[in-house]
């Protein structure tokens, strides 16, 4: 059973001053589905539009960012929740009960100057509804399955090393059981060895809970250690989707060929070619299949059309008039 | 042989002063010394906190050594003071940060931060020779100036500004780059074309570059030699293919365990 359903959704900045509108198609016409218990991983470089899609999913749109088109359809245990036209009081009840969010930045979710037990009241007491001391109580046990002590409820965020205090973000997120969390970056931020452990954490909690993650980062690394399921998106569009495994071993899409081919490897000195042209100014995008200009396969029917994403595989949908042999 | 650049013994430590409390080992004895006329990409890996940083900006001269001498050309980097002195080292030895969209100033032109380097560092005064320099510097990175002039930062992509600053870094022709993180900012669709770019300054314009980095999967495919660093201390050094493919310290192989593999574990269940 599908948690989201996203249905040819577009978000776009709309700005109009002094009589010029400009749009900036960051998310244009994008579908997909994340299922119950797994790990959904988006990919793609900066100003690809991974922060304005998980932005509108979480219904934290603000102007200039409008959803012009499409739907976002949450179903939880409660029923199905359609983001752009649930109220406010609907939207409150659900944010970190049933949906909520791992930051990149663990220093600016949490309160400098306040204990860390303070961002759990604020964040969680009124979703657990049991009395303090029993909330507390709840909290620590949740603590010590992130490896945490009890103690750090007392700290400030500072006397936390980088690793401690991602892991407290990530109990925050994951303390009221959420069916859907939303991870954007959360290891970008850290050294290897304890994003290592940050990410095997986030694996055994997801096991743990059932939920489903929506994992963004643009370390492709990350999600093959990670990630069920790969969206690669490139201009604001997805524009391939399939299981991790499949996607790896054989890429369709030229653009995600590439970002395999090219990531560096310790024990392998061949040499690694680099993309020539720049990421699609997105005020202005290319006409046809946003990639062509930079895509050793673009031919004619590039320039002109628009590729869908289609099923060349079963679970496997690619966005390209010529993909690549499996 | 003559050394470009010798470190002997040098440590940096912060704090301990009457106010600041207690004292901070950043770097801790560090030697090292990179030979004159034999260009090599010579890699710093190591944590935060590592003091990888604090060593490049010792080798900067941007923070003096608390205890040890930095020789560069047998110039010892502690007898720099007056502003030809050390115009003339800056003109040999040149930075390249991190983040590319934070060393340069968002309002400014970036071919105005090129044409003021030709000016300062390479003893160019007309309009024309300026340009000139500018350009054939942006040819060694594979831009021009036909591509950049005019445009402000947020008009070029990240991997393109990258390669405006290391132009930029070029213009003086220096004989040495010390390149903090130069790709950890960049897409990936765009580093290996960085990356590339370091190779090929080594190889053609004979620059030894002092690359410092976290990530040991493209330290392992430009370096020649490495050290791995922890807690202010070399842990470990030599070629860096021998120290990756079979490292003896347990810290270097901890690193090294803790790189995530591109390939997709096989036992993961994939639903």
């Amino acid at each position: 059973m599908s948690v989201l359903a996203v249905e040819g959704l577009r978000a776009w900045y709309r700005t109009s001053a002094l009589g010029v509108s400009r749009d900036v198609r960051a998310v244009d016409g994008i579908s997909f589905t994340v299922e119950a218990d797994e790990i959904y991983g988006l990919a793609g470089e900066s100003s690809s539009g991974k922060t304005t899609l998980i932005k509108t999913i979480a219904a934290a749109t603000q102007p200039p960012l409008e959803v012009v088109a499409g739907t976002i359809t949450f179903t939880f245990p409660g029923g199905a929740i359609e983001m752009q036209r649930a109220d406010r009081r609907t939207l409150a009840s659900i944010r970190w009960r049933h949906l909520s969010y791992i930051m990149q930045g663990s220093m600016s979710v949490l309160n400098p100057v306040r204990r860390i037990r303070h961002a759990f009241v604020d964040f969680a007491f009124r979703h657990i509804g049991e009395p303090k001391p029993r909330f507390f109580e709840t909290v620590r046990a949740h603590l010590a399955r992130l490896r945490l002590e009890p103690d750090v409820l007392d700290a400030y965020p500072h006397q936390l090393s980088g690793g401690m205090r991602q892991r407290v973000t990530i109990a925050l997120a994951t303390v009221c059981r959420p069916e859907f969390i939303i991870a954007d970056e959360p290891t970008t931020a850290l050294d290897v060895v304890v994003q290592k452990d940050v990410l095997a954490m986030i694996r055994e909690i997801q096991r743990e809970l059932g939920s489903s993650i929506l994992f963004v980062t643009h370390d492709m690394a990350v999600h093959a250690n990670l990630a069920d399921r790969l969206g690669i998106m490139y201009g604001g569009r997805l524009v391939e989707e399939g299981r991790t495994a499949d996607l790896f071993r054989s890429p369709r899409h030229p653009y995600t060929a590439h970002l395999i081919a090219s990531l560096p490897r310790v024990g392998d000195t061949t040499p690694k070619a680099g993309l020539s042209g720049a990421p699609p100014n997105l005020a202005d995008p290319p006409a046809g299949c946003r990639f062509h200009p930079r895509c050793p396969r673009a031919s004619d029917i590039c320039r002109r059309e628009v590729p869908p994403l289609e099923p060349l595989a079963p679970g496997h949908r690619v966005a390209c008039f010529h993909p690549e042999p499996a | 042989m003559s050394a470009l650049l010798e470190l002997d013994h040098v440590s940096r430590f912060y704090g301990g002063g009457l106010f600041a409390g207690r004292r901070v080992l950043a770097v801790n004895d560090v030697s090292l010394r990179l030979e004159a006329g034999r260009p090599e990409i010579f890699t710093v890996v190591g944590e935060s906190g590592s003091g990888k940083t604090t060593l490049a900006r010792m080798i900067l001269n941007m923070v003096p050594a608390s205890a040890g001498t930095i020789r560069f050309l047998g110039t010892d980097l502690a007898t720099i003071h007056s502003g030809a002195a050390r115009r003339a080292f800056m003109r040999k030895v040149q930075p390249i940060f991190q983040n590319p969209f934070e060393a340069f100033n968002p309002m400014k032109r970036v071919d105005r931060y090129l044409f003021a380097t030709a000016r300062r560092m390479a003893d160019v005064a007309t309009d024309v020779a300026v340009a000139e320099a500018a350009d054939s510097a942006l040819k060694s990175v594979g831009l021009s100036l036909a591509e950049v002039r005019g445009r402000f930062p947020h008009q070029l992509s990240g991997g393109q500004l990258q390669r405006v600053a290391i132009a930029r870094a070029l213009i003086s022709k220096p004989a040495l780059l010390v390149a903090d993180e130069p790709v950890s900012m960049i897409d990936a669709s765009l580093r290996a074309s960085i990356v590339n770019l370091l190779r090929e300054l080594r190889d053609r314009n004979g620059l030894t570059i002092i690359y410092i980095t976290h990530d040991l999967a493209t330290a392992y495919y430009v370096s020649d030699r490495i050290i791995v660093m922890r807690h202010g201390s070399v842990v470990e050094s030599g070629n860096a293919r021998t120290v990756l493919d079979n490292p003896k310290h347990p810290y270097s192989q901890l690193l090294k365990s803790s790189v995530l593999s591109p390939e997709v574990p096989t036992g993961v269940s994939h639903a």
